[in-house]
């Protein structure tokens, strides 16, 4: 029963991949990834209040009483989606104006509520920082693949900081379709079909 | 948004600029409560009740409390307990006063302090520079939009649930491309306003 804290790590990249096998947390998966860049950027910033959040939750788990825990919770969060939001504005400004809306909704993003009231607030400290690294790693690569295949079809092109160039060539008639938001619902919908594929 | 006429503002946020469709907020909800449709119509109208509210309240600290104190830095863990406490606050307003509402709203509201569409659209209601009114008539919009695009979703969704799809597919997956072609849909409303 009890997992080691390897298992507890490794659960978020595959078993429990956020978007995907928990859906939780799809806003900012489905508003963000129209490029790989941004699809980083975005889970780096989560799942730093991810971890944060977590240790705090974990470490407080005696003291904050059930009944106001939600509430707990919820100003831990938002006190680090403050902190993320500074400090992007400081030294990241560019993502911060892409991310733009979406930096203040990791506070409501599902998926660090649902670790604290599912994990953070039952378990031991280093347990939950395994747990919201492993959980911030998953929803950050479920970010980043999204976000490339959304790019690459939708803009025929492919640029992670700096880097890259055309994929198809200059032939390509770009399937824009993909980039636009209703092509996030469905590029979303099919990833998950493929990954259901492998079960 | 900020120079449109009030008509102009319902029509844009209900239509062109959805906020489940176009802006992408509030998904968890729309995936998590459009299996049936009465739990898709409790949950549009929690919505409509408490934006609307939400969205006159936070207005009002951003512009009385938060501004002149120079806290404009503290906007987010602002609104979020703003949001909390309100939805504590309805519940236990109907609770008392219109038990009948209470019994269908019931399990939806405290669902809507971690709604994204409520503290994205008032978010959006102050990044936009709307004045009062007009940010009155745009939580509207976008809680209406809400509603509309939701409980379109639950009647898909019911049909789809005696068709045959592929194993792989089915559920969540299905759900996902469903939603897609609805956004497409309402993405034909663009240049409208």
């Amino acid at each position: 029963m009890a997992k080691t804290i390897a298992q507890e790590f490794t659960k978020g990249l595959w078993k429990e991949i956020p978007p995907f096998r928990l859906v939780l947390g799809l806003c900012p998966v489905l508003g963000v990834t129209t490029t790989m860049e941004n699809g980083i950027g975005m889970g780096l910033a989560t799942t730093f209040v991810l971890i944060c959040s977590n240790i705090l939750i974990s470490a407080l788990r005696k003291i904050i009483p059930p009944k106001v825990r939600i509430a707990c919770f919820i100003i831990i969060i938002a006190t680090f989606v403050i902190v993320v939001e500074l400090v992007m504005q400081a030294y990241a400004y560019p993502l911060f104006l892409t991310l733009g809306l979406f930096i203040p909704l990791i506070v409501v993003n599902c998926i660090v509520l649902g670790r604290a009231e599912a994990f953070a607030s039952r378990n031991g400290i280093v347990r939950s920082i395994a747990d919201g690294l492993g959980m911030g790693i998953g929803f950050t690569l479920s970010l980043a693949a999204l976000g490339g295949i959304r790019e690459v079809l939708g803009t025929g092109s492919f640029y992670l900081y700096g880097h890259g160039g055309l994929v198809f060539g200059p032939s390509f008639e770009p399937f824009t379709f993909v980039i636009q938001a209703p092509g996030a619902f469905v590029c979303l919908g099919l990833m998950l079909c493929i990954m259901n594929l492998f079960e | 948004m900020s120079e449109m006429g009030y008509f102009q503002i319902i029509i844009s946020c209900i239509f062109v600029n959805n906020i489940l469709l176009a802006k992408f907020l509030g998904n968890c909800p729309f995936l998590g409560t459009s299996r049936k449709m009465e739990t898709a119509v409790g949950m549009a109208m929690a919505v409509v009740f408490v934006l609307v509210l939400a969205g006159a309240i936070t207005w009002i600290i951003y512009h009385y409390f938060l501004v002149p104190f120079d806290l404009v830095y503290l906007r987010t863990i602002a609104f979020i307990l703003v949001i909390a406490a309100l939805v504590q606050f309805v519940e236990l307003f109907l609770k008392k006063s219109i038990p009948v509402l209470y019994a269908g709203l019931g399990i939806f509201l405290p669902l809507i302090t971690t709604n994204c569409a409520v503290l994205g659209a008032c978010v959006i209601n102050i990044d936009e520079e709307l004045s009062f009114m007009k940010s009155l008539f745009a939580s509207f919009g976008f809680a209406v939009g809400f509603g509309l695009a939701l409980i379109l979703f639950a009647g898909v969704r019911e049909r789809i649930t005696l068709a045959r799809v592929p194993k792989p597919l089915q559920d969540t997956s299905i759900g996902l491309v469903t939603a897609g072609l609805i956004a497409l849909a309402f993405f034909s409303f663009n240049g409208m306003v």
